[in-house]
């Protein structure tokens, strides 16, 4: 079970995963301004607090299933900046040898059952990991990310009535940054969206999703009864995206204000307020946090470095990893 | 040997593999005291609880969710729907997560789940409830397809689909589980990818799938009577598909056709011809020929649901046209 966090290492701990997640966002996004990068990608960045307060509460044997804006989950959990570098790069040392990309990474040692680019994907897969710890008979809890555009698909609905029949440890967290896609979630979210779970029978809280403390909080308490057998739990956390849908939605007052985009940022900024609390508190001063920033400025440049470096896989594997038992799926058909 | 019904033999290899791994378990609509509609998991929960024999509400796509993420963590899920029409329900389930796992990975998740279902028209059941659509599935990498064509076949295939580490989907022909057949007492599994010779012959190449093995079996017992000496084989595995074999018979005889119940468009039965037609041309005195369903939805009239799919008398018949030289260019 996780510790309590109580003392200085584990705040310090959060805050440095979530400076983390933003400098490993902000280089990500560089790649792909600078077209080093193939394809898209979803920027995680300004709801750090999400990703951080819940998966500080996981012990590693735990599991989560991530999205198709998965970076923030996937450092939170204890992933390396290096595989996943490589991985957005698409080369052969990333976490899935490059087949994944940004909306695939899986990182299983750290219990990522991986990133899902259907939106509402994996609530079957971490309702089902769940049901693979109650059956088996073992402590570990599933927290399963989604947004708030993946409550529109059925599957949620399917999958809560199924955890909460069989009380699976499984913690539903949605992650409400007031966007589907490019439209704003009141316009595609009818009623409230803690009543949907409740109406299973899902105890369900909304939380501040900017305040890593308080999420931390919360899913301590909760991880802790599911893993005693009484969950399932959702949680409805309220943050805040700070770029587009993708790092190519770039002009997209359309749907969303400058003006709103500035108050989030400059007001209620995760980061912001929890290296002012820190501060605050005597827990570490401006320097030591300036420094800290700098060390995670460099490892990721370093990794970036790194992963540009990298090599791509050799064109033979790409019939590998089609099959297990099969090392080339396209050798027999070439009799 | 004993004689034991398609629908025994299923329920063996499953209560077989369940006392074997412990992981294993059932998980679908109606699975428990009902035993399915067909009545071929009879028995499992009363041996195996309810736990591992899991009735689920009616939502497809969650329960094969589910079964996807329990095979990503450690069991060996066996998902039961109960008809081959629902498959599109659980697509994005099945062929975006199951198929895909492996190979998004880079190999380092993957999903030992086996699908149960079935195919198979002319039970009066109409068109959302007697399709066979197992050309659907094997068109996506990553899945491996299996087609018992009787109560041994279906026992040896289902044991090798639990231990295989892949997604596995099994369609059974539901007019077929009370069909009997011999099945040894004593446990063997059959592998993929090893297609089985019914019948040998030397004039014409019979390839079928599932009931149409015996399709393709009663009509070589009618060309026999003509002196025509059909060869009938019987792949077992869709996917992997043993390309070989059926080569190897198509240059013994010349003459080939593929019979299969799905729709004959885009189907299997033009995948095999292809192949064949590709890979043994100079070998060949005539066209690989398909012969699938009709492509309509299936009628629920009798008169009309039987004339939708391949039957003894049409094979034999397309058979003494390809050993007369006539060409056919099937509709």
């Amino acid at each position: 079970m996780a510790k309590t966090k109580t003392n200085t290492e584990d705040y310090l701990r959060m805050y440095r995963q979530m400076v983390r997640i933003r400098t490993f966002e902000d280089n990500a996004n560089q790649l792909y301004l600078s077209a080093k990068m193939p394809g898209l990608t979803h920027m995680y960045s300004g709801e750090e607090a999400v990703a951080v307060g819940i998966c500080e509460a996981l012990t590693t044997d735990d599991k989560i299933t991530s999205t198709h804006r998965g970076h923030g989950h996937c450092v939170a959990k204890g992933a390396e900046f290096k595989e996943m570098f490589c991985e957005l790069l698409g080369k052969e040392e990333g976490y899935c040898r490059g087949k994944g990309g940004s909306m695939h990474i899986a990182d299983q040692s750290n219990g990522n059952l991986g990133a899902n680019a259907i939106v509402g994907g994996s609530m079957g897969i971490a309702t089902g990991s769940a049901f693979t710890s109650k059956l088996l008979g073992k402590d570990d809890v599933t927290v399963c990310f989604f947004g708030d555009g993946a409550t529109a698909q059925g599957l949620l609905y399917e999958v809560m009535n199924m955890a909460a029949l069989w009380n699976l440890p499984v913690i539903y967290a949605c992650e409400n940054n007031g966007y589907s896609e490019y439209t704003k979630t009141e316009e595609i979210a009818a009623g409230s969206i803690t009543a949907r779970a409740e109406a299973f029978g899902i105890e369900a809280h909304q939380v501040d999703g900017q305040d890593v403390l308080a999420v931390n909080e919360l899913t301590q308490k909760l991880v802790a009864r599911a893993r005693k057998g009484e969950g399932p739990f959702f949680l409805e956390l309220m943050t805040y995206r700070y770029h587009g849908h993708h790092v190519g939605d770039i002009n997209r007052e359309y749907y969303r204000s400058k003006d709103e985009e500035k108050d989030w940022k400059e007001n209620k900024d995760p980061i912001i307020k929890f290296r002012g609390w820190l501060v605050e508190q005597g827990i570490a001063s401006e320097d030591e946090i300036e420094a800290m920033n700098a060390e995670i400025k460099e490892d990721a440049e370093q990794a970036v470095a790194y992963a540009e470096a990298a090599p791509y896989p050799d064109q033979s594997e790409v019939d590998m990893h089609v099959y297990t038992d099969i090392k080339h799926a396209l050798a027999r058909d070439t009799a | 040997m004993r004689n034991i019904t398609l629908s025994q033999a299923v329920n063996e290899a499953l209560a077989e593999e369940m006392r074997r791994d412990e992981t294993v378990f059932i998980i679908g609509e109606d699975v428990a005291e009902a035993g399915t509609p067909f009545k071929v998991l009879s028995g499992l929960v009363e041996e195996f609880g309810t736990e591992r024999v899991v009735d689920t509400p009616i939502a497809e796509p969650g329960f094969m969710g589910l079964a996807v993420g329990a095979a990503l963590t450690g069991t060996r899920p066996v998902v039961d729907l109960m008809f081959g029409d629902f498959i599109y329900l659980i697509m994005d389930q099945l062929c975006n997560q199951a198929a895909k796992a492996y190979y998004m990975s880079g190999g380092k998740l993957n999903v030992p789940l086996v699908l149960r279902t079935n195919l198979g028209a002319t039970r009066r059941s109409a068109a959302q409830h007697s399709q066979s659509l197992h050309a659907l599935v094997a068109h996506i990498p990553g899945l491996k397809v299996a087609m018992p064509s009787s109560a041994y076949e279906a026992k040896g295939l289902m044991k090798t689909a639990i231990r295989d580490n892949n997604p596995v989907v099994i369609f059974e022909d539901k007019l077929m589980y009370n069909d009997k057949a011999p099945v040894p007492e004593e446990e063997f599994l059959i592998p993929f990818g090893e297609a089985n010779v019914k019948r040998e012959g030397s004039d014409i190449t019979l390839i079928g799938t599932s009931s149409m093995v015996q399709v393709c079996e009663a009509a070589a017992e009618i060309l026999a009577k003509e002196g025509i000496k059909a060869e009938v084989i019987d792949p077992r595995t869709i996917v992997p598909l043993d390309e070989a074999a059926l080569l190897k018979s198509a240059k013994k005889t010349s003459r080939v056709i593929v019979v299969d119940e799905g729709h004959q468009s885009f189907g299997i039965t033009g995948e095999i011809a292809s192949r064949i037609n590709e890979k043994a041309f100079y070998h060949l005195d005539a066209p690989a020929l398909r012969m699938g369903a009709m492509d309509v939805p299936v009628p629920f009239s009798p008169a009309l649901e039987d004339i939708t799919v391949p039957t003894p008398e049409a094979v034999a018949e397309n058979a003494r046209k390809l050993m007369s030289g006539e060409m056919i260019h099937a509709a």
